[in-house]
């Protein structure tokens, strides 16, 4: 199959495994823990795993955007910020 | 009692996923994947990292046009929002009204985008349009091809004219919803017509709008056809919204690498503030625990 109209390059092939995986463990947590996890956290809205994940990649698109947009186009540090911001999701949000 | 959790029913979304998949994802994927590149046609890619993104979110053009989309969509949801319900309150309950009624509001939504335009821009013609020429008239000086007023009046009525029915047919469905025994409790109470509104129909109808605000934000979000028909995205830059501006990108100048960059900072907005409403509004008036 001819995927080359896609355009695929190694680094956005990564990001979307990345994100397969994500939902791979995802699927996987829900699996040995089912009922997604739902809580009231500091936003005062009912999240599950799910939602918290949505939030998390969100974000740090955002996160990205922003560092690209008013700093540089050296983005290690927005993944940095991007992994403080998940892991804040996921234990308050 | 424990409560059984069986996540089986899940492979039944498969069907749907592999739809989505098709019709979203891979495009999508495609669209990331050009947003890092440049091509000068003929399925050649150069690697051009975040430079396009870098381009547009330093773009005044950019900035101009996610202004005027913001402000397009807020005014046309003020607008037809609360028009939607005050229509939905006001149309019969029973009786043959009803069904004309409802094709009446329907039949706005059947009419293609530009079929619509076309509709506006005849309408709108000050020599040949009733509209334009009512307007001169009665001593206006209105012209939707040369003042930006008169051309976003055009085009916020344009989308008015268009979907407020649908608001109001999804209201309606909100409204007969409601069981007779909550009006005939608030009867009782002696409830005003306000109070019957804002603690009856008025949440019940919470869902449905919902669905409306989203659907309303979402397309006027990225309205293209109506003002693409009828100004053309003028004069000057006026009416270009955000999906006139990448259809300039992509096809016109064939800048596919700083549109496809555009077209997932556009996407993230719009994914952005769908969530936003939708949380929003599906945790209104809920316990807080």
């Amino acid at each position: 199959m001819d995927l080359s109209w896609m355009a695929w390059t190694w680094p956005t092939a990564l990001f979307f495994v990345t994100i397969a995986l994500l939902i791979a463990s995802m699927g996987v947590w829900e699996y040995y823990s089912p009922g997604g996890g739902a809580r009231y956290g500091v936003l005062r809205i009912e999240t599950t795993r799910g939602d918290r994940l949505f939030i998390s990649l969100l974000g740090s698109a955002f996160i990205h955007l922003a560092w690209l947009g008013l700093i540089g186009p050296n983005l290690w540090w927005a993944l940095a910020i991007s992994f403080a911001y998940a892991l804040c999701v996921f234990r308050w949000v | 009692m424990e409560k059984t959790w069986n996540n089986k029913a899940w492979f039944m979304v498969l069907p749907v996923l592999l739809l989505v998949a098709f019709s979203a994802v891979i495009p999508l994927m495609t669209v990331v994947n050009y947003s890092v590149q440049d091509t000068f046609g003929n399925n050649q890619f150069f690697w051009a990292g975040t430079e396009w993104y870098k381009q547009i979110l330093a773009s005044e053009r950019f900035h101009e046009a996610l202004w005027r989309n913001l402000l397009f969509s807020f005014i046309v949801l003020a607008i037809e929002i609360p028009l939607g319900i005050v229509i939905a309150l006001a149309m019969p309950r029973k009786g043959w009204t009803v069904s004309l009624c409802l094709v009446l509001m329907a039949l706005p939504l059947l009419i293609p985008w530009n079929v619509v335009g076309t509709i506006w821009q005849v309408f709108g013609r000050v020599d040949i349009g009733l509209l334009g020429h009512t307007m001169e008239a009665l001593g206006f000086d209105y012209n939707y091809t040369q003042d930006p007023l008169d051309a976003w009046i055009t085009v916020v009525l344009i989308d008015v004219w268009h979907w407020t029915s649908l608001v109001a047919l999804l209201c309606y469905a909100g409204l007969v919803a409601i069981p007779e025994a909550y009006y005939q409790a608030a009867q009782i109470d002696g409830a005003s017509r306000w109070a019957v509104f804002r603690y009856i129909q008025l949440p019940k109808m919470n869902r449905v709008l919902l669905i409306a605000v989203l659907l309303r934000f979402m397309d006027s979000f990225m309205i293209y056809t109506e003002p693409f028909v009828v100004t053309g995205g003028g004069p000057g830059n006026s009416t270009t919204f955000l999906s006139i501006d990448l259809v300039k990108m992509a096809i016109g100048q064939f800048d596919l690498g700083p549109a496809a960059a555009m077209s997932i900072i556009y996407f993230l907005i719009i994914l952005l503030f769908s969530w936003i409403f939708y949380t929003v509004m599906t945790n209104a008036g809920q316990d807080r625990k």
